[in-house]
């Protein structure tokens, strides 16, 4: 924990309301410059919610989100979403465009053409060979899609890097390589990242800094240590001891 | 076949005229059908709306749509003035182009709510406006399905423009609605092929477009459109290349044989006084009145009972003269139509059956007919059963027939034979009453009134002395027998002559 601190998202009083049903209940948090934080929770616990109010893909009822010190809600919101990097839970590659096309999407919104060097450079950091460039989405398997993905969040240079479930349609073994490679890129680019999973062993490997919600509330804030220690409540546990147990059969397995 | 071919290959004319209309419909429909779908795409209330109106001007047979856009226009021109065009190219394109967008309208709409809301969202995330995702994301992804809606809207709106002759516009429509007339099936099927054969192309060219936008081939796209637009191109220019429409006098004709040669008549006098000539064929009777009215076309052979009864709605019958004279004043009076005169022939509504059948049957006239009435089937065509003198006679008589039939006119005299009708209402002057050794019951106590045919001329060609002087000779020129002899000669089954040489060798008979 090395990086300057002062929070470059902070969350005040935030609510989101469908009718009576609170997606999300009164969150006030504060997210440092640098951090990894994972955002872990069941289905329906408004993880994806909370973390859409950010960029304003969910406008929230009540409360503000404040990124690096403005209210978002006064942010012109294409600019705003072009300084978020954004990786989808769906890909959301464009279908029609090819490999490049699709990474250089956010500079070329902004104006400012992407390089045919910096796209090699992107399609490198996410371990693509140079020759993808020119493959339509639909040549590629769902891990080198979300490849793509990540890096056509990174190509804006983004100070803040949203990730929705971007692992969960892979592979195992597809999804341990490009997690551990995201988290090489957010300490290289000196990125703030909020994961959302539902993953708990996930969060526990990749993050800082590990969210527990349920119900709309952050029912946990603790590190991946202080879990695995016994921190955090009922709910957090609960989750840990699933991973735990795995890890311990495979532990007796393998002696 | 070597008549098919010629006749084939001088469609080009209308076959501009089609193209045209029909591009420029579809054309319309696109305009509207694209903001309306975006715009329903972002409200279910407005998708409802748009896709229920468009079901439901689809569930309007395509002539009924074409002919209600004359009164439309009409009562329109209270706001736009009498500027405003009733016949022809507008009112066909308006109904064409409501004919073209729901097909449109359909596809984009399921495009857009069948687009991926994983793509969708993406496209908000990396920052896009709303014109942006609809510019980049949303028109491309959905351009194959619009393109598919355009094709059937084209295909849909090539074979209907067809019915837009019956509204004075040519088109494809114009060899098929003669050739019907008269039993000329090579007229028919030339029609035929050159409309089918111009939607297949069109389905084509717009496939290639639609599969270029598929599967994202320039080549494809490009190329069709650039087909398409060389099509429309060469249309406009061969519609419109080096002509000046100034001087141009319009004939009208209604859609049976007298009317076709009449017309042709009265243009070859036009022409050779040095005047370019357009004929607008096939009009529906009131429509063609009102349009020498309105001034859409100039010329038009009427008759004094069509009139008296349909236009003026009068009930009585004073007789052949005086009906005339209140013509000639009545339409000065209301229209500035100038009446030149009568040709010398009558064409009246006459109920017609079989000689042999009346012999036998001992039935002379009408009153006669009345007793046998409830065992037989009378055949009119498509007019007859709501004129006004269809309902005088039957009243006037107590007929109470079997059944009614509607026949084109043509075939009205096909059935008659075939005993699918008994009795038909035919025309006079009609050259297959006596070539069919048909009898025209007579009329005792004067239901049906005169109907002398008649010159009419639009208010600003009344004011033409040397078009006046032109068409002067013609009157009292024509007598029924010379015109039933014209007649025959274009609906008789063999030997049948085209118009043009029908009313060439009527001008030769009658001494010009």
């Amino acid at each position: 924990m090395t990086h300057s601190a002062g929070p470059v998202l902070e969350f005040r009083d935030v609510r989101k309301n469908y009718g009576a049903l609170d997606a999300v209940a009164d969150v006030s948090l504060a997210i440092a410059t640098g951090e990894f934080v994972a955002l872990v929770g069941a289905s329906g616990s408004g993880k994806s919610t909370l973390l859409k109010t950010v960029n304003r893909l969910v406008e929230p009822s009540a409360g503000t989100v404040l990124f690096e010190g403005l209210d978002v809600a006064t942010s012109p919101l294409p600019a705003l979403r072009r300084r978020v990097g954004y990786v989808f839970q769906s890909i959301g590659l464009f279908p029609h465009m090819s490999v490049s096309e699709n990474i250089a999407i956010v500079p070329r919104l902004a104006g400012e053409p992407l390089s045919s060097d910096r796209v090699g450079e992107l399609l490198e950091l996410v371990e693509l060979e140079a020759e993808m460039r020119s493959r339509m989405p639909d040549e590629l398997s769902g891990g080198q899609r979300q490849r793509v993905g990540v890096a056509r969040a990174l190509a804006g240079e983004p100070h803040l890097l949203l990730m929705d479930e971007p692992f969960g349609a892979l592979d195992p073994l597809t999804r341990n390589a490009l997690g551990e490679r995201v988290r090489r890129l957010h300490k290289r680019f000196d990125l703030t990242t909020i994961m959302v999973t539902h993953d708990m062993a996930e969060a526990l490997l990749l993050a800082d800094r590990v969210l527990v919600m349920d119900g709309g509330r952050i029912v946990a804030d603790e590190t991946p240590q202080a879990l695995l220690e016994g921190a955090g409540g009922r709910i957090a546990q609960g989750m840990v001891a699933v991973p735990r147990a795995q890890a311990e059969k495979l532990a007796r397995m393998s002696r | 076949m070597t008549g098919f071919w010629q006749t084939l290959t001088g469609l080009g004319d209308k076959l501009a005229a089609h193209i045209l209309l029909a591009s420029a419909a579809i054309a319309l429909g696109i305009i509207v059908a694209l903001p309306l779908a975006i715009w329903a795409s972002r409200s279910q209330n407005v998708a409802r709306a748009a896709l229920g109106f468009a079901s439901l001007v689809q569930t309007i047979p395509a002539l009924a749509l074409l002919a209600l856009f004359f009164p439309i226009l009409l009562s329109l021109r209270a706001v736009f003035g009498d500027g405003l065009p009733t016949l022809g190219f507008l009112p066909a394109l308006l109904a064409l182009s409501l004919y073209a967008l729901l097909p449109i309208l359909r596809n984009a709409v399921t495009a857009q709510t069948n687009l991926d809301p994983g793509v969708l969202e993406a496209a908000d995330g990396v920052g896009m406006s709303f014109s942006q995702r609809l510019r980049l994301v949303e028109a491309p992804l959905s351009a194959p399905y619009i393109m598919a809606g355009i094709r059937t809207a084209a295909v849909w709106t090539i074979g209907a423009a067809t019915l837009s002759t019956t509204i004075g516009q040519p088109s494809l429509g114009d060899p098929i609605f003669a050739g019907l007339q008269t039993q000329n099936w090579v007229l028919v099927l030339a029609g035929c092929v050159a409309s089918a054969g111009l939607a297949l192309v069109a389905d084509a060219l717009l496939g290639l477009i639609e599969k270029g936008f598929a599967t994202r081939r320039r080549s494809f796209w490009a190329g069709g459109m650039v087909a398409v637009l060389l099509g429309v191109s060469a249309a406009l220019l061969a519609q419109f290349g080096g002509r000046d429409d100034e001087d141009t006098i319009v004939i009208g004709a209604k859609g049976f044989s007298e009317q076709y040669i009449l017309a042709r008549l009265i243009g070859h006098r036009l022409e050779a006084a040095g005047y370019a000539v357009e004929y607008r064929e096939g009009l529906g009777s009131a429509i063609a009145h009102n349009a020498v009215a309105s001034g859409a076309i100039d010329v038009l052979v009427d008759y004094t009972g069509t009139i008296w009864t349909n236009q003026m709605a009068r009930k009585d019958n004073p007789g052949r003269n005086a009906m005339y004279e209140a013509i000639v004043r009545w339409e000065e009076e209301t229209a500035g139509t100038r009446v030149l005169g009568r040709l010398g022939f009558e064409n009246a509504y006459g109920l017609a059956v079989e000689s042999e059948w009346a012999q036998d049957r001992g039935v002379a006239d009408i009153s006669d007919l009345a007793s046998c009435a409830p065992n037989m089937v009378i055949g009119g065509d498509p007019e007859f059963f709501e004129r006004p003198e269809w309902i005088a006679v039957r009243d006037a008589y107590g007929l109470r027939f079997a059944a009614t039939r509607n026949f084109s006119p043509t075939f009205m005299y096909n059935a008659l034979r075939s005993g699918e009708a008994d009795v038909i209402g035919a025309y006079t002057s009609d050259g297959r009453i006596a070539a069919d050794n048909l009898t025209i019951l007579d009329d005792p106590r004067g239901a049906f009134p005169s109907y002398d045919a008649i010159i009419l001329l639009s208010p600003e060609a009344g004011q033409d002395p040397q078009l006046l002087a032109t068409l002067e000779p013609l009157i009292g020129a024509i007598d029924v027998e010379e015109m039933r002899r014209a007649n025959l000669s274009v609906d008789r089954e063999e030997n049948k002559l085209g118009f043009d040489e029908a009313a060439r060798r009527l001008a030769a008979r009658i001494g010009f």
